[in-house]
């Protein structure tokens, strides 16, 4: 029923979305700033990597590269700008931030205005599955290994408690700025890679809805867990387009299972808790021993 | 002797209320310094002076002579001042443990490149180790080991005070702000505390300042003491001193004629 090509292609999305995920999954999930305006930076590295590539010949890595340094140095004098605003205020300037990058796009004639961008180079589906799968890889061991570092705890320590983490010294403006950046630099490379795959760019693809649904997937994730995130994105990816033969009802399954997971389990999927070899061992070790109990209630 | 801490002439002013009056003080190193004063006094808010949570209306505050005016709360906090907090200001969501394990972020100063690129190298491997051995040292010291890896919202009230003491001592201080440690102890629990207090002294070398309700243990516990009354200072002195202080025994029960009354 559904041939290899039209499952790659939904596998490419998935990685795209996952490397955006990812990066807000560091700002929403572990720092605890909300951003509505993440398409703004994927649309920076998006038309950067393409022009760099179309008008200057660039190897692909290195234009998704230098898209997503772009990307990041526009995060930070944004982050500059927006980051000494407490929490909603903070989500509003995101949001007027990406809707503003939206429409100067729109007028920028050189990158084709409100028609877009074409004839962006494209590569043969497996070749370009086998790029983002690399990508990804690198971008979740080094999520993981950041998570993981003090660099991480101040994070999160930040997410938990700003006062208390200001009384043991913790520079938590740098902090924010520094999990922006990195954040935007994952959706930099991520907008790179989308023009890469389409071929095709315009601005409308980086409408707020874009940005609403990358936030939907980290909460739906769980906030706080990268495996969270990673089980979200491609969920959500997947859910809507295996859907499609469905047509006008998908988006209203798709609305309906992120409900459902706000009521059945309001702190995600994965709520702040990871899933791995060690999770799993307690997991399957509690699971024994509460049978041994109930056997011995039994007996 | 120079001070460790003065405060002179600090006023703080919220529009047009003084919190804080012309309140000047010193305190020596290696004392425990106590602020006491009925509800109101402004004792939080001079806690949050020094921690540059608020600026400073008008007045100094020098920590071993320093200015700490213009300086961010983090900044305060790498000269070597920590403080506790009234209503407590734990990372509720994470364990005993993890709690630590943060405040203990200044024993190491690998970078971010470091984590991502060196992660497996000597250096990044030793900092961590190090930074995990602090964090043993001190829930043990606490007698909080048992418990690390409770999520800290979970622990008993007097072990969240403790917990929030044991993350100030993970900076190594000089001097630590505690901002009524023993609220909601019972008077086991608080000789306990005392106990506790003066050991951490000597062993860290600490100077304390206290801010404290229980009067068990700041007459037992402290130095000299420092009276706050609607902001402005009522006494100062040693714990029997302020015992015998007929302006402190008024602002606290009244003049003796309305007590009659």
């Amino acid at each position: 029923m559904f041939s290899w090509y039209y499952i790659s292609g939904i596998l490419i999305l998935t990685g795209i979305n996952l490397l955006t995920v990812l990066g807000l999954s560091l700002l929403t999930g572990f720092t605890g700033l909300f951003s509505f305006g993440h398409a703004g930076f994927m649309a920076i590295g998006a038309y950067t990597a393409a022009t760099m590539t179309m008008q200057f010949h660039m190897p692909l890595l290195l234009a998704l590269l230098l898209g997503g340094v772009v990307s990041m140095l526009v995060s930070l004098i944004i982050g500059r700008l927006t980051l000494n605003l407490k929490g909603d205020y903070f989500c509003i300037a995101t949001l007027g931030f990406g809707e503003a990058t939206r429409l100067i796009l729109d007028n920028v004639q050189y990158f084709g205005g409100s028609r877009g961008l074409p004839g962006i180079p494209t590569y043969e589906n497996n070749e370009y599955l086998a790029i983002v799968v690399f990508i990804n890889v690198l971008a979740i061991v080094a999520m993981v290994f950041l998570i993981r570092s003090r660099h991480g705890r101040n994070m999160v320590a930040i997410r938990e408690e700003e006062l208390a983490s200001q009384a043991i010294g913790i520079n938590v403006f740098r902090y924010k700025i520094t999990s922006l950046a990195i954040s935007a630099l994952y959706a930099g490379v991520a907008g790179g890679l989308m023009a890469h795959y389409l071929g095709y760019i315009q601005p409308i693809m980086f409408q707020l809805i874009k940005s609403t649904e990358l936030t939907i997937i980290v909460i739906f994730g769980g906030l706080g867990s990268i495996t969270g995130s990673v089980i979200g994105a491609i969920v959500l990816t997947f859910l809507p387009e295996v859907l499609r033969t469905f047509f006008q009802w998908r988006l209203v399954v798709y609305g309906a299972a992120v409900i459902l997971i706000m009521i059945t389990r309001p702190q995600g999927l994965m709520g702040g808790k990871e899933l791995n070899l060690k999770a799993i061992w307690r997991w399957v070790k509690r699971r024994r021993g509460g049978a041994e109990n109930d056997s011995s209630a039994i007996s | 002797m120079t001070a460790v801490l003065s405060l002179k002439n600090v006023t703080k002013k919220f529009g047009g209320l003084t919190a804080v009056g012309d309140v000047s003080f010193e305190i020596e190193k290696g004392e425990i310094f106590g602020l006491i004063g009925p509800n109101g006094a402004g004792k939080t808010t001079i806690f949050n002076l020094i921690t540059a949570v608020y600026s400073l209306t008008e007045g100094e505050i020098l920590f071993h002579g320093n200015s700490l005016i213009g300086k961010q709360p983090y900044q305060i906090a790498d000269c070597g001042i920590t403080r506790t907090f009234q209503n407590i200001r734990l990372f509720k969501k994470l364990s005993a443990y993890e709690n630590v394990l943060i405040a203990c972020h200044k024993l190491a100063n690998y970078k971010i490149i470091d984590t991502v690129f060196f992660r497996y190298g000597k250096n990044y491997q030793n900092q961590e180790r190090k930074l995990h051995e602090k964090t043993e040292s001190l829930l043990k010291l606490m007698g909080l080991w048992e418990v690390r890896d409770m999520t800290a919202a979970n622990l008993p009230y007097g072990m969240q005070r403790k917990l929030e003491i044991a993350r100030a001592l993970a900076l190594e201080p000089q001097l630590l702000l505690l901002d009524e440690p023993a609220a909601g102890m019972n008077p086991e629990e608080t000789i306990h505390l005392m106990e506790l207090i003066r050991q951490i002294r000597d062993e860290f070398d600490l100077t304390v300042l206290i801010i404290e309700h229980h009067m068990d243990l700041i007459m037992g516990l402290c130095d000299r003491i420092f009276v706050l009354n609607f902001g402005k200072a009522l006494a100062q002195g040693t714990p029997a001193e302020i015992q015998e202080d007929k302006r402190v025994v008024e602002a606290y029960l009244g003049k003796e004629d309305d007590a009659h009354a």
